[in-house]
C-alpha cells in the first residue's frame, strides 16, 4: 500500500511492481517542463505593492517607472500592465507574471474602478477557453490569472468600501489574498485588532477570500501546528523593502528607522515569511489548482450557457467552439412527454387490476 | 476685534517727541495683557484626514488630556463635520478650544463633493459672525467666535506624493483658512524617504497654486524660528497617549518590537516643532490672520454680492447707510413695477375671458335659434300631415256613412221584400 503524500524509497522485495517511483518520474518532468504563475496585485498608490513583490522574489521588477503627480491622478483611469519573468532556482525553471494596477482608488471619483481588473481576468479566461477548444492545443500559454494580493492601508479603522467593492466583484474570478499594507506602523496590538476586525468584516459582508486547503489528517503533528498558525495569522501584516541594512550582525533585508530596524523577515516583525512561505514555497500550486479547477470552471460553464441561450435565440449563429447541443425540450415535446407519461401510467394501473382480476380467478379456481 | 491697521503710517501733521522722563504708558501692552486673561482666549482647529488617520489621537497628545472621541466607520455616505469645545486652563490663562474633525473623509467611491461640506462649514461660521457684526445691537466682545483659525491636513504617508483628493481640497480651502499640512503616521516613513517626500509635497503644492499658512517673518522675535520652520513643512507627526519607559522616565511613544518611536525626540519626528510653532509662538498670529485675512475676504465677496459697494458709479466714495437707502428704494420701485405689472396683466387677462365668454353666448344663441327654427320647420309639416289625415278621415266617415245609408235602404227594401214573399207564401 503506497502512502498518500510522501514517497519512500523501497528495499528490493518479491512482490515489488515499482510504481512507487512514479512521483519522482512526476518531478522529473515537470522540472522539465518548467512552471509559470501569475501573479496581481492590487491597491491604491504608495501602499508599498512593487516593493513586496521585489522583496518576495529577490529581483527588481520595476526598474524605471514613473509615478504620475497627484493633479494628474485627480481624473485617471486604472491602468493594467504586466511584467514576465524567467527565474531559476535549482534548476526548476519559473516563468513569473505580475500584473500591476497602476491607478486603482486614485481618481477623485472611484466607481467602478475595479472594472478594468475584472475585464482583464475575463479576457484572459476567455482566450484560455478559445485555446482550450481550438484544434491545435500543443502550445497553450496559461496567463490566467492565479492569484490576487488585495493591499489594504493599515491607516484607517478596517475595510473601506473600495476594498469590499474590489474584492466582492473579483471573488469569483481570481484567489483573492488581503494583505494589510506598509505594518510597520502598527504595534503588535494594533496589529491582532486590525485583523480581527478585518476577517470580521469579511466575513459580514460575505466576502470570498482564498481559503488555505485543510491539511490531512494524518500529517504530522507540526505541520498541523503550522498550519494552523497559517490560518489564525490571515489577513497577513507585511512590510516590504529594497534595501539591505545591517542588523545584529547580519546583512537582512529591512527598513532603517532612527528608533531602530524593522526586518523584512523576521517573524516577529511580520508576516511577510508567512506570505512568502503559502504563496511560493507551499500553496502555489493549490492556488493554480483553485483558479483552473474553480474560478475558469465557473466562467467556462457561463461562458457556454450565454453562447448557447443566444444561438437558441438567432439560429443561424454558427458556433464558435466546437460544443455539444444542449438538450433543453421546448414546449411542445414537454406537452408530448407529459401525455405519453400520463398514457403510460393509465395503461400501467389498468394491467396491474387485470393482473389482479387473473390472480382472484386463478385463486378460486384453484380452490 | 476692530480691523487693526496693520503698519502705522507716518502723519503728515504729527510730529514726534521726546520725553523728558518717566510717563508710564509703557504699561499699555501688559494692561492689554492683562485684560485678555481675563477675558479668556479662543481657538478653533478643524481636523480634515482620513478615518482612522490618526486626528483624535493627535489631538490628544498635542493639548495632553483626552477629548471623549469615538471611532467613526467607513461607511458614512458624506462626508460630516463634527464639532467638541472644551475649556482648558494653563497657569492663568484659560483657553476655549474647539475641535472640528471631519467623519468620513475620504471613504466614499466618489470623492468628488468630499470638499463641499467643509467649505460649508467654514462659511457659516464666517456668516454668523458677519451676521452679528451688522446687528444694531451687538455684542461683540460677549461673542464666542466660531471662525476655523486653524487648519491641521492630515496627509497620508504613502511615501510617493499627495492624493488627488487632498490637491482638490486643499485649493478649495486654502483662500477660506489657514491650512497646516501634517503628514500623519510618520512612523512609517524612513528619515531619507521623508526628505524625499516632503520636497515631491512642497512642490506639488506650489505648482498647483494652493496657498498653505506660512508662519510669519515680520516680527524680529520669532522671524528666525519661524523661518527655520517653514522650511520642515509639512511637519511629519506621530500621536500617542501611551506612556512608555524609556531610561528612566515615562514618555508618551509607541512600542514596536524593534524599538520604541518617543513623540517628544525631535530626531524621530517633528511633532515637538509643530506644538511649538501651532500652540507656543503663532496661535495668536493664527487668530489675527483669520480675522483679517479669510473673514475680510468672505465679507468682501458676500457684501458684493449682495451688491454692496465702496464707491458709486461716480466713483465717489458711498456709506452703507446710502447704500442702504439706495437699495431700499430701488426695491420699492421694483415692488411697484411688479405690482402694475401684475395689475396690468389681471385687467387683461380679464378682458380676455370677457371676450371669450361673449363668443360662447353668440355661438349657443345662433345654435338656440337655428334649433328653433327647425323645430317650427317639422311643427309646420306635422301640421301639415295632421289636416291631411283629418281631410282623410272626414272623407272617409263621409263614405262610410253614405256606404252605410245604402246598406240601410237595401235592407229595407229587401226586407219588405221578404216580408211580402213571406207574406206571399203564407196565402
Amino acid at each position: 500500500m503506497t502512502t498518500s503524500s510522501r514517497y519512500k524509497s523501497r528495499t528490493p522485495r518479491s512482490d515489488y511492481v515499482g510504481f512507487a517511483t512514479l512521483p519522482n518520474q512526476v518531478h522529473r518532468k515537470s522540472v522539465k517542463k518548467g512552471f509559470d504563475f501569475t501573479l496581481m496585485v492590487a491597491g491604491e498608490s504608495g501602499l508599498g505593492k512593487s516593493t513586496l513583490v521585489n522583496s518576495l522574489f529577490l529581483t527588481d521588477l520595476h526598474k524605471d517607472r514613473k509615478l504620475l503627480n497627484a493633479e494628474e491622478r485627480i481624473s485617471q483611469t486604472v491602468e493594467i500592465t504586466k511584467h514576465t519573468v524567467d527565474i531559476e532556482e535549482k534548476g526548476v525553471k519559473l516563468k513569473l507574471t505580475i500584473v500591476d494596477t497602476p491607478g486603482f482608488g486614485d481618481a477623485v471619483n472611484n466607481t467602478e474602478c475595479w472594472r478594468p481588473v475584472t475585464d482583464y481576468i475575463n479576457l484572459q479566461f476567455e482566450q484560455y477557453f478559445r485555446d482550450e477548444s481550438g484544434l491545435n492545443r500543443k502550445n497553450i500559454q496559461d496567463n490566467r490569472v492565479h492569484c490576487c494580493l488585495y493591499f489594504i492601508p493599515p491607516f484607517g479603522h478596517g475595510l473601506r468600501p473600495v476594498d469590499i467593492e474590489f474584492m466582492k466583484a473579483l471573488q469569483d474570478k481570481v484567489n483573492v489574498v488581503p494583505l494589510i499594507a506598509k505594518a510597520d506602523c502598527l504595534t503588535p496590538l494594533e496589529i491582532k485588532k486590525l485583523k480581527e476586525r478585518l476577517r470580521e468584516e469579511i466575513d459580514k459582508y460575505g466576502i470570498k477570500i482564498y481559503q488555505f486547503p485543510d491539511c490531512d489528517s494524518d500529517e504530522d503533528e507540526e505541520f498541523k501546528q503550522q498550519d494552523r498558525e497559517l490560518k489564525e495569522s490571515t489577513p497577513f501584516a507585511v512590510i516590504g523593502s529594497n534595501t539591505v541594512v545591517e542588523a545584529r550582525g547580519q546583512r537582512v533585508r529591512g527598513r532603517l528607522y532612527p528608533w531602530g530596524i524593522v526586518e523584512v523577515e523576521n517573524p516577529s516583525h511580520c508576516d511577510f515569511v508567512k506570505l512568502r512561505t503559502m504563496l511560493i514555497r507551499t500553496h502555489m500550486h493549490d492556488l493554480k489548482d483553485i483558479t483552473s479547477d474553480c474560478h475558469y470552471e465557473n466562467f467556462r460553464a457561463l461562458c457556454i450557457q450565454t453562447m448557447t441561450s443566444k444561438m437558441n435565440a438567432d439560429k443561424r449563429v454558427e458556433s464558435p467552439i466546437p460544443i455539444l447541443p444542449l438538450s433543453t425540450p421546448d414546449v411542445e415535446t414537454e406537452k408530448l412527454i407529459k401525455m405519453k407519461d400520463d398514457e403510460v401510467s393509465g395503461c400501467l394501473k389498468l394491467n396491474n387490476a387485470l393482473q389482479q382480476v387473473l390472480h382472484n380467478q386463478d385463486a378460486d379456481v384453484n380452490r | 476685534m476692530a480691523s487693526s491697521d496693520v503698519a502705522r503710517q507716518p502723519d503728515k501733521g504729527v510730529r514726534p517727541l521726546s520725553l523728558a522722563g518717566h510717563v508710564g504708558f509703557d504699561s499699555l501692552p501688559d494692561q492689554l495683557v492683562n485684560k485678555s486673561i481675563c477675558q479668556g482666549f479662543c481657538f478653533n482647529i478643524l481636523c480634515i484626514g482620513e478615518t482612522g488617520i490618526g486626528k483624535s489621537t493627535l489631538m490628544d497628545t498635542l493639548f495632553n488630556t483626552n477629548f471623549e472621541n469615538f471611532e467613526s466607520s467607513h461607511f458614512e455616505p458624506q462626508v460630516k463635520l463634527r464639532a467638541q469645545t472644551y475649556d482648558l486652563q494653563e497657569s492663568n490663562v484659560r483657553l476655549r478650544l474647539t475641535v472640528v474633525n471631519t467623519v468620513g473623509f475620504g471613504d466614499q467611491m466618489n470623492k468628488q463633493e468630499s470638499y463641499q461640506p467643509v467649505v460649508d462649514y467654514i462659511d457659516r461660521q464666517f456668516e454668523s459672525y458677519l451676521q452679528e457684526e451688522l446687528k444694531i445691537k451687538r455684542s461683540l466682545h460677549n461673542y464666542h467666535d466660531s471662525r476655523v483659525h486653524a487648519c491641521l491636513y492630515f496627509i497620508s504617508p504613502s511615501g510617493h506624493s499627495l492624493k488627488s483628493l487632498d490637491l482638490v481640497t486643499m485649493k478649495k480651502l486654502d483662500s477660506k483658512v489657514n491650512i497646516i499640512p501634517v503628514i500623519a503616521k510618520a512612523d512609517t516613513i524612513s528619515k531619507s524617504e521623508l526628505h524625499k517626500f516632503k520636497i515631491k509635497i512642497m512642490s506639488e503644492l506650489v505648482s498647483n497654486g494652493v496657498q498653505i499658512y506660512q508662519f510669519p517673518l515680520d516680527d524680529e522675535t520669532v522671524a528666525k524660528v519661524n523661518t527655520t520652520m517653514n522650511g520642515h513643512l509639512p511637519f511629519a507627526v506621530v500621536g500617542s497617549t501611551e506612556e512608555v519607559s524609556v531610561g528612566n522616565k515615562m514618555v508618551k511613544a509607541r512600542q514596536y518590537p524593534w524599538g520604541v518611536v518617543q513623540v517628544e525626540n525631535e530626531n524621530h519626528c517633528d511633532f515637538v516643532k509643530l506644538r511649538e510653532m501651532l500652540i507656543c509662538v503663532n496661535m495668536e498670529d493664527l487668530r489675527e490672520q483669520t480675522h483679517t485675512r479669510h473673514y475680510e475676504l468672505y465679507r468682501r465677496c458676500k457684501l458684493e454680492e449682495m451688491g454692496f459697494k465702496d464707491t458709486d458709479p461716480e466713483c465717489k466714495p458711498v456709506s452703507l447707510q446710502q447704500t442702504y437707502e439706495a437699495k431700499r428704494q430701488e426695491f420699492l420701485v421694483e415692488l411697484q413695477k411688479r405690482e402694475d405689472e401684475m395689475r396690468q396683466m389681471f385687467v387683461q387677462r380679464v378682458k380676455e375671458k370677457e371676450a371669450e365668454l361673449k363668443d360662447a353666448e353668440r355661438e349657443l344663441q345662433g345654435r338656440f335659434e337655428q334649433l328653433k327654427r327647425l323645430h317650427a320647420d317639422e311643427k309646420a309639416a306635422l301640421e301639415e300631415k295632421k289636416r291631411l289625415f283629418e281631410d282623410d278621415q272626414s272623407s272617409f266617415s263621409k263614405r262610410r256613412a253614405a256606404a252605410q245609408l245604402l246598406q240601410a235602404q237595401s235592407l229595407t227594401a229587401n226586407g219588405k221584400k221578404d216580408k211580402d214573399r213571406k207574406n206571399s207564401g203564407f196565402m
